[in-house]
């Protein structure tokens, strides 16, 4: 075996010292609202980096709503699941349509929608958020889940729809041109060859949008405001409102609705690093 | 009367048939759905509160409330130190997650756990930890030192660096993740040929890194900036706005002045950010849309 240089082991060591403390600074918060999930309230509050008595009794609490802030645990959880699936449904459907008309069928003014599209996209969603609140409350869409789904329509599909022109215009002229000889109707060339051949953009997409509305707080705050029509975040947030919070069970339900979101991430990640990496910053 | 109606349909729908083609005609279908998204949730609210924001005697307003005022400085320092720090920091990581490392590959995937988890269970986490009674940030400081340590979020100017900080702790991945794929499309002999020539790595960084990536780092930025003025959890999770609204960015003024009432207000304050946001947002577009 070659013992390493000097040279060698000083690149390391400088390697482990940027390492250890990037390590640190991203994984202390994720630890410490996993600390105060395993922990029991007192072991919690007393500043330890290790309960003395590990256990999985807040679990256990919220999944059995035994908690004043908790009883519709289950109900707002379902909340969140159905709208973050609704809006990802949604998107993917007005984006494809819509990249599918601007990129291969050239409609007239594609281009003025892409651009307006855009500068939706770059302006920043809590801006929007008390003319939207107010527009809500005159179509008579507040407390219903059907306002924060399409607001979170409104705010996912410019990107989508950019993301998926993007691609779309790397696909051959030549397919929907061949596809036209051989007598393909618009819905067929949509069906057979564009649906197949985006298929990565739009599990990237989806997963984004999808991600995006379980993620979202400042919307589902302003627009849902019944304990039973809420998402998961607008309860944690509603956690703050009394001054003994049980921040114990706040930190286990928090990471709870952490989990799905970190998975779905990881199980995508490849759509994601490569779809939306390489589309977000064109230099 | 019916068939002078239909007999004007007819004389109508020849040159219209002429013009469109049938992949013209559903483009145009199959548009709609967003145009009416577009038409009923950004036309209409942003309209409205442009109407909203008309009256001039809600801008003076404005200018005599103290919070407004503080919260246009925070935002300020929040865009102009705060994301020029965290673009320097995700360029330097960048430099350092690009580097051949099994250990380093595993540390790549922890990293992103900020931006891949809500950040609204982990600003919370952060928020308890600055808890100057039961946080664990002081009773460390109490076991070490003796000394009670500094109720951070009570002082305006420490918790708006902890916004700043839990802002970064979120979209650091982000932006590094991008600045790597930046890194690794510089063709690999550049630097190869530099190392025969003896470069340092500063030389490597000034006379290759830098200018392949100058124009991708700066529209980083400038993006960033546009982003994080929408960036409302960040401030209004971990302080609030608070102590004594001194904490309040432009995102969180809005909300306020909404709990408030004050609905006019709220628009024309973000009316007031348009002439900083409208150029940049001018920019990325000519940038984006080629």
């Amino acid at each position: 075996m070659k013992l390493p240089t000097l040279r060698e082991v000083a690149t390391e060591a400088r390697l482990l010292l940027i390492g250890i403390p990037v390590f640190l600074w991203t994984m202390i918060p994720i630890y410490h609202m996993f600390l105060f999930a395993i922990s029991p309230k007192e072991d919690a509050f007393s500043g330890k980096l290790w309960p003395d008595h590990p256990t999985l009794h807040n679990f256990s609490i919220v999944f059995h709503q035994q908690h004043y802030f908790l009883r519709d645990f289950y109900l707002q959880f379902w909340n969140s699941m159905v709208i973050a699936a609704a809006v990802g449904v949604l998107t993917l459907f007005i984006a494809t349509a819509a990249a599918f008309a601007i990129s291969r069928l050239r409609v007239p003014g594609g281009r003025v929608v892409m651009n307006l599209a855009l500068f939706t996209y770059f302006i920043p969603a809590a801006f929007l958020a008390v003319p939207m609140y107010r527009t809500m409350g005159i179509y008579g869409l507040l407390n219903n889940h059907w306002s924060l789904i399409l607001a979170m329509v409104t705010i996912a599909s410019p990107y989508a729809i950019w993301v998926l022109k993007q691609a779309s215009d790397k696909l051959p002229v030549e397919l929907d041109e061949a596809a036209v000889m051989d007598g393909a109707t618009t819905p067929q060339i949509f069906r057979l060859i564009y649906l197949p051949l985006m298929m990565p953009s739009l599990v990237a997409i989806g997963t984004y949008a999808v991600l995006l509305a379980w993620n979202e707080y400042l919307y589902a705050f302003l627009l849902l405001s019944n304990d039973r029509d809420i998402t998961l975040p607008v309860a944690l947030g509603n956690f703050l409102a009394a001054d003994d919070s049980p921040w114990e069970l706040l930190m286990t339900t928090g990471f709870i609705y952490a989990l799905p979101p970190a998975a779905i991430y990881y199980a995508f990640r490849r759509y994601m690093v490569g779809g939306l990496t390489a589309g977000a910053v064109k230099s | 009367m019916a068939i002078t109606l239909s007999g004007d349909h007819a004389m109508a729908a020849p040159p219209l048939s002429a013009r469109l083609t049938p992949a013209q005609v559903w483009g145009i279908v199959l548009l709609a759905p967003y145009l009416l998204v577009f038409c009923a949730f950004v036309i209409y609210p942003v309209g409205y509160g442009l109407w909203l924001a008309r009256h001039p005697a809600s801008y003076v307003a404005l200018y005599h409330d103290p919070v407004f005022a503080r919260a246009a400085v925070n935002t300020l320092v929040f865009l102009v130190i705060g994301i020029n720090i965290k673009m320097l920091i995700a360029l330097f990581l960048s430099g350092f997650f690009v580097q051949q490392r099994t250990w380093i590959k595993w540390l790549s995937v922890l990293f992103i756990l900020p931006w891949a988890v809500p950040s609204i269970p982990t600003i919370l986490s952060v928020r308890f930890m600055l808890n100057p009674e039961w946080g664990v940030v002081n009773q460390l400081i109490f076991k070490f030192t003796g000394d009670d340590g500094p109720n951070w979020l009570n002082d305006p100017t420490v918790a708006l660096a902890m916004a700043i900080g839990v802002h970064i702790w979120k979209s650091l991945p982000f932006w590094t993740l991008i600045l790597i794929t930046g890194r690794l499309a510089i063709p690999h002999d550049l630097f190869e040929a530099a190392e025969v020539d003896g470069a340092s790595w500063w030389q490597k960084f000034r006379f290759i890194t830098w200018p392949s990536m100058q124009t991708l780092y700066i529209t980083c930025t400038l993006l960033s900036m546009i982003w994080t003025l929408g960036d409302f959890n960040s401030v209004y999770l971990l302080t609030g706005g608070g102590p004594a609204d001194l904490t309040h960015v432009l995102a969180t003024l809005g909300i306020r002045y909404l709990r408030l009432d004050q609905l006019s207000l709220a628009m024309a304050s973000i009316v007031c950010a348009m002439p900083f946001v409208l150029p940049l947002v001018y920019f990325m577009m000519k940038r984006l849309s080629r």
